[in-house]
């Protein structure tokens, strides 16, 4: 019989802090902006530079920590990673070593078998992001933007307590949605706010010792994440079988060739010589910090699943979909509350939002309009001043560019007419151009009535209630 | 008088009566470096243009009655190691041959607020790395007492400088002793204030845990005065603290009546030079005459302070100096091949040697497997001196001993050994390591002529304590002969 193998998995995880000043210095953490022009002599390492740390990092980092159950240390210090880039103009990489700001958490996640497990944090520590270097293949040289040296960052390290790419990725899910929901990060993997690196390593089941663990570096997504997993297994398994021994190495994921390469291996692995970083002051965590960032944790997802069900009459799914996103959570609760109508804007969000979302390939964060404006399209239906394929037009202006569907609508005439006389008028003119369609109704062929409703939709320009044309349409004939 | 002659605090008043002027004095100091700088090298870069525009400008504040200070319209030397926007800060090193900066330090901007005209950078020992300013990439510094014999270091530019009347007074940077030592070779005041008193904003960094700013002036008046100025509490510098009581000047007391001095046994034992010792053993005398309750008592520790200070000191300084690779600014090898062989390139050949045996020794002190044994333990023998210095204070007001175990020793004899070269900051550096404030000032000569100074030691906060003693010693002294004898 083969032998069965176990995969076993930490993660850690880089989140980029949504501050809207960096780290250590007053600089600008806005994405996109011209290179080096959110720079300044700390975040470009000047001489005679000094650091001076962003309050609201530490209230982040301490504010994840408390969401994922972990201790915080209470009196934490920044260490010096040193080490030669040019991406890095310190040559140095402010980060905590050996007092980082939460230790010895967790969080429960839910597995396939429907059981609920533990994955343990090890640790999470706050440090400095580098630069970004550019590589300019015409000119052959190579180019630094500092804009994002300095950008703040959680590493949340994980303990080996993961046993599938599923089990993975609802950590990461489950990680995500804390963050986002304490709005300490937008956790997008694609655009490098979250990002992960997995160790791993195989051993028999039942085995008492760890196997030899690799590190995986650009993971850009849940689906490249599961990839790399199941081809990291596959190939220590490869080895093990073979009788060649696992190497312990940092190996770069291709996501597009679906395998991974080694970049370096433990014997280049460089001596960081860490030590406490002199410039900056030991950070002491009072009483009155802990107890101030704790009366200030948002509800989080369990909790909102839960006040749902009782608030409001919208179905599990529903809910479920709606709080996987704070974003989303929070254009369901502030239209609601400004139409009260739970169950018209759940449809919304559930129909339309999500279809166009598919189509667009846009993330539930990413959206675009207001709670106002989705409030004002559910009154506008519920009166029954636009009829539903009107509505979805107008709601997809609204997906796009966050129209004000009163002016839309106005702007667009696309008011149903409500004007019997007028309506009157072009049902008549219909039925008597389609002598058929009437002859097969009064036959008793009942559908031919849909044919006669399209007539005069299409007639009205789709701008009347085809419930009303039904009716009067089967009064005059 | 002449202007030259002045003290600043002297020169600041007959500014504001309308004696002289900024510009006068300005135009007299820049003469007199032209005349003799050649000779001493005092200075990596003089700003004549710079000086003569500020010392304009401010002197129309003071006649506008917008600038009142004590210091307003006084010319200034700054050390090289402080960051000056627009003026050339080499840290007298090569790799930084060509680095203007775009800032300017706090301390200076704080003299600059006060209506200080910059008249240049002085030299120093390479990144002030040195006790003799003989590391320096841009030549020597000679002792304006004897150019035979070094000024001292780092800060040897500046207390030449002063010595040499080649400024007013000057601002240097004491990690283990670099300005009060030199201060003792050439026969000027020179305070290390307590730690995170003076902004280190804009200070290149060598020890980040001990580097302070501090004066270097003719006398103890003018020692508080610019204390008063540069000390502030600075947002930028988080180890910068806030302080209530900088009004030094308000210690200029001619009395120490009660006050308690201590004389650590240890500060007199082997390696001291006889005509040292006695010199500071009379100023002792003078102070107990004046009142002072003089007592000799045991400073444990003290011989720990040089291998915990080379340690520390390097350690920060090996990482502090990574940022000069020539990627950003500064000095970058000619040819190379690939990034790391850049790097190794611009490294070796931009850095000195003094500079490179302390990143190497720095590099090494925290290597992972080395790090407890030599780091961390340094970490533990600092807060043990802090704890032997807290007991002192507990019985005294003052801790009164020698700066250097000699004086100003001849060009060229130090840095042939290095350990023996280090050994000479054996008074200086626990007060560095313990974040003591620290003053220097002349108590006598030696047989040759050579300045002799008196260090005084407080415990934290208590510069004022320091302030009055310094200042009634020199009141009983009297007048302390200067230095310009060789100037033709």
């Amino acid at each position: 019989m083969a032998t069965e193998y176990e995969t076993v998995i930490g993660l850690e995880v880089h989140v980029e802090l949504a501050t809207k000043t960096k780290i250590f210095c007053g600089c600008s953490t806005a994405f996109g902006a011209e290179p080096n022009t959110q720079t300044c002599p700390v975040c470009t390492g000047m001489p005679g530079s000094l650091p001076v740390l962003n309050r609201q990092v530490l209230e982040y980092a301490i504010a994840v920590g408390l969401a994922t159950n972990c201790e915080i240390t209470r009196y934490a210090k920044f260490d010096r990673k040193n080490y030669f880039y040019p991406d890095n103009p310190q040559n140095y990489q402010i980060s905590q070593l050996y007092l980082p700001i939460c230790r010895n958490g967790g969080v429960e996640i839910e597995t396939e078998e429907g059981g609920v497990k533990i994955v343990g944090i090890h640790e999470i520590h706050m440090e400095e992001d580098a630069g970004k270097l550019i590589h300019d293949d015409w000119e052959d040289c190579s180019l630094v933007d500092y804009n994002r040296s300095g950008v703040p960052l959680i590493e949340i390290v994980s303990e080996p307590d993961m046993r599938s790419a599923e089990e993975v990725i609802a950590y990461l899910e489950k990680l995500r949605l804390l963050i986002q929901y304490l709005g300490a990060s937008d956790c997008k993997l694609q655009e490098g706010s979250m990002r992960a690196d997995v160790n791993l390593s195989v051993r028999e089941v039942g085995a008492k010792e760890f196997g030899t663990r690799t590190e995986m570096k650009n993971l850009n997504s849940f689906k490249a994440i599961a990839r790399a997993i199941e081809g990291e297994t596959q190939r220590q398994i490869d080895l093990i079988e073979s009788g060649e021994k696992v190497v312990q190495e940092t190996r770069r994921w291709d996501d597009v060739k679906g395998e991974s390469y080694a970049m370096r291996s433990k014997e280049d692995a460089q001596d960081y010589r860490y030590f406490p970083d002199p410039d900056l002051v030991p950070v002491a965590v009072s009483d009155e910090m802990l107890d101030e960032i704790r009366a200030k944790q948002p509800e989080f997802r369990t909790e909102k699943m839960k006040r749902y069900k009782e608030e409001f009459d919208i179905p599990d799914y529903d809910i479920e979909i709606i709080t996987g996103s704070k974003h989303m959570a929070d254009l369901f609760e502030a239209a609601t509350a400004l139409c009260g109508q739970p169950k018209k804007v759940s449809n919304w969000l559930m129909g339309e939002t999500l279809r166009l979302m598919k189509e667009r390939e846009i993330e539930a964060e990413d959206l675009r309009f207001s709670p106002e404006n989705l409030a004002k399209l559910v009154a506008l239906t519920d009166s029954k001043a636009i009829n539903s394929s009107v509505a979805k037009e107008v709601f997809e202006a609204m997906f796009e560019e966050n129209v004000d569907p009163e002016k839309y609508v106005e702007e667009k005439g696309l008011k149903t007419v409500n004007d019997e006389g007028a309506l009157r008028g072009v049902i008549e003119k219909v039925i008597a151009e389609n002598p058929r369609s009437v002859e097969d109704y009064h036959n008793g062929k009942e559908k031919a009535i849909g044919f006669l409703v399209g007539q005069t939709m299409k007639a009205m320009k789709g701008k009347a209630d085809p419930a009303m044309v039904n009716q009067m349409l089967k009064e005059l004939l | 008088m002449s202007i030259i002659d002045m003290t600043a605090a002297e020169l600041a008043a007959a500014i504001r009566e309308g004696k002289t002027t900024a510009v006068d004095a300005a135009e007299a100091m820049l003469e007199r470096i032209e005349e003799q700088d050649k000779l001493y090298n005092c200075y990596v870069t003089v700003d004549a243009e710079g000086a003569l525009a500020q010392a304009r400008a401010v002197q129309a504040k003071i006649e506008a009655g917008e600038l009142t200070g004590r210091l307003a319209g006084v010319p200034v030397a700054i050390k090289d190691n402080m960051c000056t926007a627009g003026l050339l800060t080499t840290c007298s090193s090569k790799i930084l041959y060509n680095f203007v900066p775009t800032y300017t330090a706090e301390a200076v901007r704080n003299l600059q607020k006060a209506g200080a005209v910059l008249l240049g950078k002085t030299n120093m020992d390479e990144f002030a790395m040195g006790s003799t300013t003989e590391t320096s990439a841009y030549g020597v510094t000679k002792n304006p007492w004897n150019t035979e014999h070094v000024p001292g270091g780092s800060s040897g530019g500046s207390a030449a400088a002063v010595a040499a009347k080649e400024c007013f007074y000057a601002l240097g940077s004491d990690t283990g002793g670099s300005i009060r030592q030199p201060a003792s070779y050439c026969g000027t005041v020179g305070m290390k204030p307590t730690y995170g008193t003076v902004s280190r904003y804009g200070l290149i960094a060598y020890g980040s845990s001990l580097d302070q700013i501090g004066p270097l002036t003719r006398d103890v008046t003018d020692c508080a005065a610019v204390l008063e100025v540069i000390a502030s509490h600075d947002e930028k510098d988080s180890t910068s603290i806030e302080r209530q009581d900088t009004d030094f000047t308000a210690a200029l007391i001619d009395d120490v009546k009660g006050m308690r001095i201590g004389i650590p046994n240890d500060y007199f034992g082997d390696g001291l030079d006889g005509e040292v010792k006695e010199a500071v053993l009379a100023a002792a005398k003078t102070l107990e005459d004046k009142g002072a309750v003089v007592e000799r008592f045991d400073l444990s520790l003290v011989e720990y302070a040089i291998p915990t200070y080379y340690t520390i000191a390097a350690a920060e300084a090996s990482s502090n100096l990574e940022r000069f690779d020539g990627i950003k600014y500064g000095y970058r090898t000619k040819e190379y091949a690939g990034l790391h062989n850049m790097y190794k390139k611009s490294r070796s050949e931009g850095f000195g040697e003094e500079v490179k045996r302390r990143i190497m020794l720095g590099s090494f002190v925290l290597s992972s497997g080395y790090y407890d044994a030599y780091y961390l333990k340094a970490l533990r023998v600092k807060a043990l001196i802090k704890k032997a210095f807290d007991e002192a204070f507990a019985k005294y007001d003052v801790i009164l001993g020698p700066v250097a175990p000699t004086t100003a020793p001849r060009l060229g004899s130090s840095l042939a050994d290095p350990i023996k070269m280090y050994l000479g900051d054996i008074y200086t550096i626990a007060v560095n390591l313990a974040g003591l404030p620290g003053i220097s000032l002349p108590c006598g000569t030696d047989r040759n002529g050579l300045p002799i100074g008196l260090q005084l030691i407080g415990d934290c906060f208590q510069e004022k304590k320091l302030i009055r003693a310094a200042y009634t010693y020199e009141r009983a002294r009297g007048a302390f002969p200067t230095a310009e004898k060789e100037v033709g």
